[in-house]
């Protein structure tokens, strides 16, 4: 197994030795409950399928994903471990990498202990699975998304909730980049493609399509993108930052 | 070999490592000695490729630092200041995530967690988790998780600060027996840890050099080098006999009836103040000579560059 693969598992089993990563599962399925059935309308609408449950997800992950991000630079800055783990024959990419998908993954068995809708719904009707394996692996990246900001702005701070809040500001804009209040907040003389462009950076417009089935290649590799540019980024701060 | 040129390091417009250039060989332990703020941890993560020199270079055993980071960090085992390590692992998970790292897999990996814990006596806390531990342990935590590969070069960061007595004299052994054929750096600021285990210390100063030597090198540049200490057991005039005698210096009064007596151009005067002592009949109880104090030399030479600020 390489350098990835070591801190990969160490940061996964570290989320697993504290209560972190069971709590944080258990407010997550809670919360997926509440929204799904409660205020999505679940039963009322009708129909067999999960975008109730999916179209909550953006707004779920703009405050479960940062909690779990915060603490993946921002930590190992104060507690001094950063200095222990970039003295050891490692890549900086090794490190930033691993850490990352260990939180992916704790993101990923998360996502996956919804099941139960998912048998919910197929015993009540006659859903399209192949829809709902679509919606699931779309909202998983997008939350892949969100961790990637996450993991920059912990890189950033020694001080969690600082990492915390900064990660909230800047997936609320990613979120909200393509929805109707921010488009009828330019003024008329913004040309449509400058418009159109900035729609498409947004989260929405790739996650609303990819839960809705459309697996187009180019939503997975906007979510792959933007994973690999904030990831980047995050090499760069730890670099420029680890000094003070 | 660690190589050691013109290396510099600023912040923003503060020089906190300022040209030093040094060599150190295999077999030596090398003693860093300066005051709080001097430049020595940076110095040592500078060395050990945490951060990136701003000028200079560091080169182990022909690898360069920035320029080949992984072999020289292969090369290195490093206690950073404080002995950082993840607290919510237990000692042993802690310890073989370092070997996997270092390497090492398999049975081979057992071996050498197991060998590290007996080496800095751990087998009473392998099993509890690291934030739990006293002081002490985590110490030897980063200890052991700094010797796991047997590596060629131990940079030690104030291996033994907060540790009581006899830890420290533990860590001091330990250090003493790995040095065969490494090379050892340590950072201090305890001055009888310089005498007691490294074979050569060097004194920094607002970044910058200021004494490299032997421990008794340093020693013998002290004023109190080949002083001798008198204690007497009723009061006497020590400075009217010695007057006129042209290799003794001043005579320091300590407290009551104990007195340094000085020597002039650092010659011995041991045998002549004995001389006079036994024809004046002092009244002596303690009679012995000083092998000067590495202490007073570290004053004299970070005193101006600290008076400077």
């Amino acid at each position: 197994m390489g350098n990835l693969g070591i801190i990969f598992r160490r940061e996964l089993s570290s989320y697993f030795a504290t209560p972190l990563a069971y709590i944080f599962i258990v407010i997550f399925l809670i919360t997926n409950g509440i929204f799904t059935f409660d205020m999505g309308g679940f039963y009322l609408r009708g129909q067999a399928d999960l975008l109730p449950f999916f179209s909550f997800h953006p707004w779920l992950y703009l405050f479960m994903v940062p909690a779990i991000a915060m603490t993946l630079w921002a930590d190992e800055r104060k507690t001094g471990t950063i200095e222990l783990l970039l003295t050891l024959p490692i890549k900086l990419s090794e490190a930033v990498i691993g850490k990352f998908l260990a939180a992916w993954i704790l993101m990923g068995i998360a996502l996956a202990l919804t099941f139960p809708i998912w048998i919910t719904v197929n015993y009540l009707g006659d859903p399209d699975n192949g829809v709902i394996v679509a919606g699931y692996l779309g909202s998983w990246f997008m939350a892949g998304g969100f961790l990637a900001i996450g993991s920059c702005m912990s890189a950033c701070t020694k001080n969690s909730v600082i990492a915390f809040i900064l990660t909230v500001a800047i997936c609320f804009t990613f979120v909200i980049m393509g929805s109707p209040i921010l488009l009828n907040a330019f003024p008329e003389w913004v040309p449509q493609f400058l418009v159109d462009a900035f729609t498409a950076l947004g989260f929405l417009t790739h996650f609303d399509s990819i839960s809705k089935g459309v697996l187009d290649i180019r939503d997975i590799l906007y979510f792959t993108v933007f994973i690999t540019a904030w990831l980047f980024a995050s090499a760069i701060v730890i670099e420029m930052k680890k000094a003070n | 070999m660690i190589e050691i040129i013109e290396l510099t390091k600023k912040f923003e417009q503060f020089a906190a490592v300022d040209n030093l250039s040094f060599n150190v060989e295999e077999g030596e332990v090398l003693g860093f000695l300066g005051p709080n703020g001097a430049g020595k941890s940076t110095t040592m993560k500078v060395i050990t490729g945490f951060l990136s020199p701003s000028g200079g270079s560091v080169t182990v055993d022909g690898y360069d630092i920035t320029k080949n980071p992984i072999e020289a960090k292969a090369l290195i085992g490093y206690l950073p200041e404080g002995a950082p390590s993840y607290g919510d692992m237990t000692t042993i998970e802690f310890l073989n995530f370092i070997a996997e790292i270092r390497g090492f897999r398999g049975e081979q990996k057992t071996l050498r967690v197991q060998h590290v814990i007996k080496e800095v006596v751990l087998e009473s806390v392998a099993q509890q988790t690291i934030e739990t531990l006293s002081k002490g342990f985590k110490r030897r935590v980063g200890l052991a998780q700094a010797i796991m590969h047997d590596p060629k070069v131990l940079i030690l960061d104030e291996p033994t600060d907060g540790l009581d007595p006899n830890q420290k004299h533990h860590v001091r052994e330990l250090i003493k027996n790995l040095a065969k054929d490494k090379i050892v750096i340590i950072s201090t600021h305890i001055l009888e840890e310089v005498t007691a285990v490294c074979s050569r210390a060097i004194i920094i100063a607002d970044g910058k050099i200021v004494a490299d030597g032997t421990p008794s090198k340093l020693e013998s540049q002290s004023k109190y080098h080949h002083a001798v200490s008198v204690r007497l057991n009723q009061e006497y005039d020590l400075a009217a006999d010695l007057a006129g005698v042209p290799d003794i210096g001043a005579v320091e009064k300590e407290e009551v009836n104990s007195f340094v007596i000085l020597a002039n151009n650092a010659t011995p005067i041991f045998a002549q103040v004995s001389e006079i002592a036994q024809s004046k009949q002092w009244p002596v109880t303690e009679f012995h000579v000083n092998r000067g104090q590495l202490e007073d030399v570290f004053r004299a030479v970070t005193a101006q560059t600290q008076g400077g600020k």
